[in-house]
């Protein structure tokens, strides 16, 4: 049967020709259907759009590519979706680029289409062009996701760096360091037990917080680096340090667990479907009320204060009456000896 | 595991030993010295030193294994992960510490260098690539050396060896205390150190030359019970080799994992970096296991040519605790932590790196 599609992807689905339509074809158009990707053109036409534009890109390699909670195809639009939601925008269209390497069962990658499909859908975003790329056996890591979004600037974006002023509040939507604790763990052959990515969309959060009339200076993912990372550059662009108040934080006890044992900070592991507000001192409440209004801001918190710039960007005044300082970190975490 | 360590987190008990602390009242400044980069982790986690009285300090000694590691020894991991076929596997933080050049270079250049948690992964890699040369870089103290040793005697693969830099804590407060200017008022030991080798060196070393000495753990509890220990020895003059770590240290130690050691190292006098050669402070391995020896299975002997510590660089005194980070002419501008000339701005707990990220 020479016209059966192979069951692994070969150098043939990135030549651009049939294999390469079969791919589109099967694997991603059941998925991502749209009236604008389906057009299968070089470039998509998007509706007239009233005010101004944001738009964002990411790269996505992930390893392992399926972790608890999510894969690498739901968060490449999250974390696309996310970055636009935060900058103050509300998503409206998304391109993927694919990267697979040679022998990646088409099965999973029929996997990431269908959830990046489902993680579309759940944002009200589609995804309306995209592109595949095969590399050799050895030159990549099974996929690789490039994704790019574009959105609608809201009409009162975050008031920026510049505006932060003491006493200003620092808010976070929920428990932080759970992704980063899953793929710590994963990487480490720990079971990661009942712990599950955060992967997800933030959009409701900010939804939630212009809602309850809540404009907030600044608003961030805590991606890459985690909290810690996002709030230290955070304060040094404004030359304040940030206070944070250990007993306020909320990390899950599994978290916890993970870091003890790899020697890790939750504070420096990434989040997948947070966001970290700074709003005027006094709203801190407020924002923290309207974020536990939608379910993906189970466990939000007021952690901490805007305060004039002391030794150390960030510092954590722990449970026990001491101060622990944070940076920016020199690298990727790595485990300590003993 | 959290339940477990409830009582040593107990913020109510924290406060009411930081009291006692507090109440002694020396009259006078006393510094102690902890020598296990563990305990400065745990220092800073849970920001202890700002419980302790202004007359109260507790400087880091030789005890970051990452710092004291030679560069002699760095620059021979760095020569092996280059080997066509050698996959060198180490802890993290070994990784970015500078010596001609570093791991982390090394694997940028296209040598192998995997981040493992101990000796067994290493031989766990090796199993898994029978093809390749597996390095095991074996740096720190007694706490990483017994499992060394025990991955040496659990028969591993053909294709595992071992560049061994391990090193022993007596040895090197026995030589502190011979310094003049350098020894502290009393030693904060190495709880996990002191697991695996019981108390009968320090008690040897405490007839020698008495000084206060407590064990302590790393829990924040652990930690103020072996300071209260230690400052209560020096303020009434009594030193004894105090056990505040009861729940894991046994005066015998581990038996088990000290015959292990036995069996596989032989004591030899060693180089700490910026320090120099500490006599019978180091562990090499004993001729059974000679053909382990990675060094010597792949011809690459020590460069005597590596300088040991850059120009200007003043990472030994900072381990003495002779001088401050600030008083070091590189310190923040030619020496970051991005950018690090010594292995002191090196791994989270070092000196310098703790020093930086507290500067104003």
């Amino acid at each position: 049967m020479p016209d059966r599609p192979p069951q692994v992807i070969t150098l043939g689905h990135g030549s651009g020709g049939r294999l390469t339509g079969e791919l589109v074809r099967d694997v991603f158009l059941p998925h991502l259907s749209n009236p604008r990707l389906d057009a299968l053109g070089d470039a998509a036409w998007l509706p007239r759009v009233e005010g101004r534009l944001a738009m964002t890109t990411d790269g996505f390699v992930v390893s392992p590519r399926v972790f608890p909670g999510g894969d690498i195809g739901c968060l490449a639009v999250y974390g696309t979706v996310n970055d636009l939601a935060v900058g103050g925008s509300v998503p409206l269209a998304l391109s993927a680029s694919f990267l697979l390497e040679e022998g990646l069962p088409i099965d999973e990658l029929k996997g990431f289409a269908a959830s990046m499909g489902a993680a579309a859908r759940r944002c009200g975003v589609e995804v309306v062009t995209g592109d595949t790329k095969v590399v050799e056996r050895g030159h990549g890591d099974g996929v690789f996701v490039c994704t790019a979004g574009v959105g609608r600037l809201r009409d009162l974006p975050p008031t920026g760096v510049a505006s932060v002023e003491l006493s200003d509040e620092v808010v976070v939507s929920g428990p932080v360091g759970d992704h980063g604790g899953v793929i710590a763990a994963l990487r480490n052959g720990l079971d990661p037990g009942a712990l599950r990515s955060d992967c997800g969309p933030v959009l409701a959060l900010v939804d939630a917080l212009y809602a309850a009339g809540v404009r907030p200076r600044f608003l961030r993912d805590p991606t890459r680096g985690g909290l810690a990372t996002v709030l230290a550059e955070f304060a040094k662009e404004a030359g304040r340090t940030v206070d944070l108040r250990e007993a306020d934080l909320p990390v899950r006890d599994e978290v916890h667990a993970v870091c003890d044992l790899l020697g890790l900070d939750p504070l420096y592991l990434a989040c997948e479907g947070r966001v970290v507000a700074v709003v005027p001192g006094g709203q801190g409440a407020a924002a923290a009320a309207a974020f536990a209004c939608v379910p993906e801001g189970k466990g939000a918190a007021v952690i901490g204060l805007v305060v004039p710039r002391e030794s150390g960007p960030v510092a954590l005044s722990t449970r026990y009456g001491g101060r622990r300082l944070y940076d920016t970190p020199t690298s990727e975490p790595l485990p300590r000896i003993c | 595991m959290a339940d477990a360590l409830a009582a040593f987190r107990d913020p109510a008990r924290v406060q009411s030993l930081a009291a006692d602390i507090r109440a002694l009242q020396p009259g006078r400044p006393v510094r102690l010295m902890h020598v296990c980069g563990t305990h400065e982790n745990a220092l800073c986690q849970f920001g202890l030193r700002d419980l302790l009285p202004l007359w109260l300090t507790l400087v880091a000694g030789p005890g970051c294994p990452v710092c004291v590691c030679p560069a002699s020894d760095l620059d021979q991991a760095v020569r092996l992960a280059l080997v066509p076929g050698v996959v060198l596997a180490t802890f993290g933080d070994v990784v970015r510490v500078p010596a001609r050049t570093s791991l982390a270079d090394a694997r940028a250049r296209g040598g192998d260098v995997r981040v493992v948690y101990g000796a067994a992964d290493a031989v766990a890699l090796a199993r898994a690539m029978p093809d390749r040369q597996v390095v095991f870089f074996g740096v720190g103290f007694e706490t990483t050396a017994c499992t060394t040793a025990a991955a040496l005697l659990a028969d591993p693969p053909p294709n595992f060896s071992v560049l061994c830099s391990h090193r022993l804590v007596p040895p090197a407060l026995d030589a502190l205390l011979g310094l003049p200017g350098v020894a502290p008022e009393g030693f904060l030991l190495p709880g996990h150190v002191i697991t695996v080798t019981g108390l009968s060196a320090y008690r040897d070393l405490a007839a020698r030359r008495p000084i206060p000495m407590a064990v302590g753990g790393f829990e924040p509890v652990d930690l103020l019970l072996a300071i209260r220990d230690l400052a209560e020895q020096v303020a009434r003059g009594r030193p004894r080799v105090g056990n505040d770590y009861g729940r894991a240290v046994r005066d015998a130690g581990n038996p088990a994992a000290l015959a292990a050691m036995d069996a596989v190292f032989e004591a030899r006098d060693s180089a700490w970096r910026g320090i120099g050669t500490i006599p019978v402070s180091g562990l090499g391995l004993r001729g059974a296991f000679g053909d382990r020896d990675a060094a010597a299975r792949f011809g690459v002997a020590p460069d005597p040519d590596v300088a040991d510590i850059a120009p200007g660089c003043r990472c030994g005194d900072v381990l003495l605790g002779r001088l401050s980070p600030e008083d070091c002419p590189l310190f923040a501008t030619a020496c970051t932590p991005d950018a690090p000339v010594g292995p002191c701005m090196v791994a989270f707990e070092g000196t310098c790196a703790a020093r930086y990220r507290h500067r104003r």
